[in-house]
Formats: C-alpha cells, sequence, structure tokens
C-alpha cells in the first residue's frame, strides 16, 4: 500500500503531504506517525500541510486524532503552511481544530517545538526575576 | 420592464461513488470545473469541500450512489450545482442529521451543516428505506 514518508530530523519527524489524500492514507499516516514516534522517542512532530486544496472534516479529524495520539505519547504536534481559503472553509466548515497548534511555514514550526522541547515555551520565570 | 432571464444547464456530468478513490475524484472534477469556470480560490475551496462532504456521507452512510454535476447560467451569472444521490437507509430524522455534532457515526458531525453553510442553496430529500438526495449550489 502507498504510504506517505516519514523523515526523521534530530528528536523532530516531518510529514509533507503532497499526495491527494484519501480516507485509508490519512489513517495509515496516522498509524505510522503513533509508532515512530514511540520507536524513536520523537518530542515532535511537523505535518507541513501546504501543497493540501482542502481539509474537510475527515481529514481535520484525523489530523486531530494524530495530535491527541502524540501528545499522550510525550510528543507535541504542529500543523504548518495552511492555505488561507482551507483556513476559512474549515471555520465555516465548524471545525476549529482544538488542541491542534499551526504555524505558518516549517521554519516556524520547528523553532517552536524545539523550545518546546528544551522546556522553552514561555513559562519560565525567568522575565520576572530580580 | 425587468426581463426574467431562464436558468439554464450549460454543462453536465455525472460521476460515480462508490469508493474512496471515487472521493478523490469527485473532488479532483469538481475542482477542474470551478477553475476552469474562474471561481475564486475561496469558492473553489468551500465548493470543493462541501463537495468532499456529501460524496463521502452518500459512500459511508448510503453505501454508494452518484454526483451530478451541473454548470448553471441566468443570464450572465454563472453558478454549479451539485446533486448526490444515493439507495441507502435514508434518514428518519433531517432536523436532527442538520444538527451540528450530531452522528450516527463516530463522525464530527459536521458534513451536513458545514455543507449547508458553505453553499447557497441546500436541499435535501430523504425518507427511511427510499435513499438521499442532497442537492446543493453556490453563485459565482
Ligand atoms: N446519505 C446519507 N444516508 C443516510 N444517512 C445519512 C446520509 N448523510 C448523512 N446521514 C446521517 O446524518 C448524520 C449526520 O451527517 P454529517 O455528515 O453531518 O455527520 P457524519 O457524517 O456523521 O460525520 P462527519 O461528516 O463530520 O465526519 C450521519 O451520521 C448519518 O446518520
Ligand atoms: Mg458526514
Amino acid at each position: 500500500m502507498e504510504r506517505i514518508p516519514i523523515l526523521r530530523i534530530g528528536s523532530l519527524l516531518l510529514v509533507t503531504i503532497q499526495v491527494d489524500l484519501y480516507d485509508d492514507l490519512a489513517l495509515q499516516l496516522q498509524d505510522d506517525l503513533s509508532t515512530r514516534i514511540a520507536e524513536l522517542g520523537a518530542t515532535g512532530v511537523l505535518i507541513d500541510i501546504s501543497a493540501l486544496e482542502i481539509v474537510d472534516s475527515f481529514i481535520g479529524r484525523t489530523l486531530a486524532n494524530i495530535a491527541a495520539i502524540a501528545r499522550v505519547l510525550d510528543a507535541e504536534t504542529v500543523v504548518v503552511g495552511m492555505q488561507p481559503a482551507v483556513a476559512i472553509t474549515l471555520v465555516e466548515l465548524g471545525m476549529s481544530l482544538p488542541g491542534i497548534r499551526t504555524a505558518l511555514n516549517v521554519d516556524l514550526g520547528m523553532e517552536y517545538l524545539r523550545q518546546a522541547a528544551t522546556g522553552g515555551d514561555g513559562v519560565g520565570t525567568d522575565h520576572y526575576a530580580e | 420592464m425587468e426581463t426574467v432571464s431562464e436558468q439554464i444547464i450549460t454543462r453536465s456530468e455525472i460521476l460515480p461513488i462508490r469508493t474512496q478513490i471515487d472521493l478523490v475524484h469527485v473532488r479532483q472534477r469538481v475542482r477542474t470545473w470551478l477553475s476552469e469556470e474562474r471561481f475564486t480560490l475561496i469558492d473553489q475551496t468551500k465548493i470543493v469541500t462541501a463537495a468532499s462532504e456529501l460524496a463521502r456521507n452518500a459512500l459511508e452512510h448510503g453505501g454508494g450512489g452518484q454526483m451530478e454535476m451541473s454548470l448553471l447560467a441566468v443570464g450572465a451569472r454563472k453558478g454549479i450545482r451539485l446533486k448526490f444521490s444515493d439507495q441507502g437507509p435514508g434518514i428518519v430524522d433531517i432536523a436532527m442529521a442538520l444538527k451540528d455534532g450530531y452522528t450516527t457515526a463516530g463522525g464530527m458531525g459536521l458534513g451536513l451543516g458545514g455543507s449547508k453553510r458553505l453553499m447557497s442553496e441546500f436541499d435535501i430529500q430523504s425518507s427511511p428505506g427510499a435513499g438521499t438526495v442532497v442537492t446543493v449550489t453556490r453563485w459565482k
């Protein structure tokens, strides 16, 4: 069966969706990612959907599931590159993708995940010290 | 004096909805038409998303069916109409099925309500045992 490749960059996993995402392929990705996160002890997952022309309720649900599974496995998920038209449509559809962190592009997503992994996610007290 | 223009169908095509790959074809074909007819990118995205939801409903809840897509013209105004039909179990309570969050299949319950919001016109005909026909239209 066809599979979406998962790249490893340090402790992060990167997935770039470049094909028409039929339902079983999305579910396969969910399974593959879960397995890889556990195997590699990944701390973050980056899913680049800039090539996706639509996100319907099924794909939205799959992305939310991936984020939920990753969280249980102690990894954070960031969905990057959502096209503006897709974002507008998703909101009108009624999907706000709760629990999914998004970033504008891969670089910003990575930066966020690296900071989150080193505990520098903005909750430190250093700003208030002194 | 006001002229009342007649609504005419300038183009039409029927696509099967039997497999997941058919869902991909439905999305691609609707997209191709919309871009040929120069609908805006946002309109294209909304219409293709609604098509994906309704085609998946016909496949998963209706056991498969078809989509008929037609290009409409009323005077200079253009629109696209998508008609999804299946011979599945039908819907007992349509008002309930249209509510966001209502699902009998572990979904999000957003397909019907969401596609209604994404399109200009929405019509659903269904009764238990007689299948379901959902017709949606969006004007340019
Ligand atoms: N073609 C159909 N035939 C029979 N029942 C249908 C059909 N379309 C929708 N329904 C019923 O209406 C309910 C709501 O549909 P809707 O598309 O809104 O949500 P869903 O398909 O359950 O989940 P989602 O679309 O969010 O993944 C369905 O769960 C199903 O019971
Ligand atoms: Mg549905």
